[in-house]
């Protein structure tokens, strides 16, 4: 064998090696992803029935439903979702098409990549500092919601510039050639190539904000609130939160376990739900899409 | 002015992307009702001789230019001039077609319906009329509904020009319309320009030496940023007084 045949065996063993590894830890990581989910499903799975879909708790937390808990999470991410997509869409489009490409929209973009990676308790805190206490909007949907909003917005952002980013430029350029105004290019070329891009981002970023439990916490969400939320300035439930008090507060934790557990259910698969209609709906874009 | 003959004239037309300077003191007039071909080597900067006459250039960052360009005599660079109007006037064909993500149709009534014509029989018609001019009619006609981009390279590139005659403009500018295309499809392109000719100043950017011959009237030779030599086509190419363009005519370099 010479040096160079040797040289080449040993390197395709390495590389048998680490794609075997990598193999490995894809299998593990799902593995323990569907492990969870059986773990959850399959304990909460017999709670869950229509009564529990629709009542609220009862006796203390150990019999009833999460009805208030489904309405007080649809009702915050609903709002989440108006105040963060306009806004988020906007920012993005002026920054990926009007700002000039200059230091300063560099270092607000990095600015915005980086509060994506903020903890959410910082948010709570802020949400807590600004809209319930300074503006007075006490602890509330509406100051939840707003939290919410302003953790997501860069995520929305985020998503948003990238798919403004994949529409090409020369559609751009073929559409202030034939003399249309910035506006009309950005309007008829621009975004509705871009938008379902936007719009899959946006659900992802609405998926990730339903599921977290600190922010509102400590800007609206109630322990134990059996009235629905009839205005924007009343305490919710919430799921995420409830499913906390469950597993933690309780005073009989084990008397609450299943409850807990189907909780948790109908929370993923609420978060589920909504990541496979962003992914479906990505998918069929792209198959569309022929540029 | 605008009965000279003469479509556009520069004057000490100097234009830099950052510190380098791509043109340098072009003063030149281009004919009316001619097909003037650009030739240089690459990076001598045809292109963007071509961006400033529709001011497309104005989209690159740290773009700067100085001189005049007049279009029938009015300056393109003044600052009140309306750059919607002023591309509408002067179309653009780019080196690689573009049509949009839209039908056949919906591609050539893009310029007209921006600009207010919204009639379904007046936007028919200049439909029509712009396919036919780009002889591309009779190969869509039955299918102008569908996308504009599941036609040919070289259809797609003939799209791309109906799209700009739609706009009924007086010049159409061409970058290196063929350079994407194949054999035939460039021959279909360029009996296009050479019918085009009667009622079009076309402004046509290219590296085929060949083709300049073939279709244009008017050639210009670009090198680093300078305007070489200007003449009649066939003078250029027999007769060229520069012996940077014969030798660039001739092969030697570029
Ligand atoms: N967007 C830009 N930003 C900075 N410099 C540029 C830009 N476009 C062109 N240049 C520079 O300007 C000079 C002229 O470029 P131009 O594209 O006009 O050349 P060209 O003659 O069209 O070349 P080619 O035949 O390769 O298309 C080159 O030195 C090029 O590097
Ligand atoms: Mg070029």
């Amino acid at each position: 064998m010479t040096e160079m045949e040797r040289n080449l065996r040993n390197k395709k063993i390495a590389e048998k090696v680490y794609f075997s590894m990598c193999g490995l830890f894809m299998i593990l990581t799902i593995a323990v992803l569907f492990w969870i989910l059986y773990d959850v499903a399959s304990k909460g799975y017999s709670t869950i029935n229509w009564t529990f879909l629709t009542d609220r708790p009862r006796e203390q937390m150990t019999a009833g439903g999460i009805w208030p808990a489904i309405v007080g999470t649809f009702y915050v991410a609903s709002l989440t979702i108006i105040i963060s997509v306009p806004v988020g869409i906007t920012s993005a489009i002026y920054l990926n098409e009007y700002a000039s490409k200059g230091t300063l929209v560099r270092v607000i973009r990095l600015s915005i990549r980086n509060l994506s990676g903020v903890p959410s308790i910082v948010y709570g805190l802020f949400g807590l500092g600004l809209f319930a206490a300074t503006l007075g909007l006490g602890t509330s949907l509406i100051s939840a919601a707003l939290t919410l909003s302003i953790m997501s917005l860069p995520w929305v952002i985020t998503a948003s510039e990238e798919a403004l980013k994949a529409v090409p430029q020369s559609f751009r350029e073929g559409g202030l050639a034939l003399g249309a105004t910035k506006w009309q290019m950005i309007r008829q070329l621009v975004l509705p190539n871009a938008i379902s891009g936007m719009a899959t981002g946006s659900i992802l970023a609405l998926a990730r904000a339903t599921g977290e439990t600190a922010p509102i916490i400590l800007t609206g969400a109630a322990f134990f609130l059996p009235a629905l939320p009839t205005s924007l300035s009343d305490r919710f439930m919430a799921m995420p939160y409830h499913l906390y008090i469950l597993a933690t507060q309780h005073m009989s934790p084990a008397q609450v376990r299943p409850i807990a557990y189907a909780t948790a259910l109908v929370l993923i698969a609420m978060v589920m739900g909504l990541n496979m209609v962003a992914i479906i709906w990505r998918y069929q874009i792209r198959k569309k899409q022929t540029w | 002015m605008s009965d000279n003959g003469v479509i556009f004239s520069t004057e000490a037309l100097n234009l830099w992307y950052g510190k380098n300077q791509a043109l340098k003191n072009i003063n030149v007039n281009i004919k009316m009702q001619k097909v003037t071909a650009i030739i240089g080597p690459s990076g001598c900067g045809k292109s963007t001789f071509l961006k400033v006459l529709n001011r497309m250039v104005d989209l690159v960052p740290n773009v700067k230019y100085t001189g005049s360009v007049n279009l029938q005599g009015h300056n393109i660079f003044d600052e009140n001039i309306n750059l919607v109007n002023l591309r509408t006037r002067v179309g653009m064909v780019f080196q690689k077609p573009n049509p949009f993500p839209k039908s056949i149709f919906e591609n050539v009534a893009f310029g007209p319906r921006i600009h207010g014509k919204h009639k379904k029989s007046e936007l028919n018609e200049l439909v029509e009329k712009s396919l036919r001019q780009a002889a591309l009619w009779d190969e869509v006609k039955d299918r102008l509904n569908e996308p504009g981009l599941s036609l040919s390279g070289g259809q797609q590139q003939r799209l791309c020009i109906a799209r700009t005659l739609a706009n009924e403009p007086e010049v159409i500018l061409m970058d290196e319309p063929t350079s994407a295309l194949d054999p035939a499809a460039t021959s279909r392109i360029e009996d296009l320009v050479r019918s085009l000719r009667k009622h079009y100043n076309i402004i046509i950017v290219t590296h085929n030496m060949q083709q300049a011959g073939r279709v244009s009237d008017e050639t210009f030779f670009f090198l680093n940023g300078e305007l070489i030599e200007t003449d009649r086509t066939e003078v250029i190419f027999t007769n060229p007084k520069d012996n940077r363009t014969e030798e660039y005519i001739t092969g030697r370099f570029g």
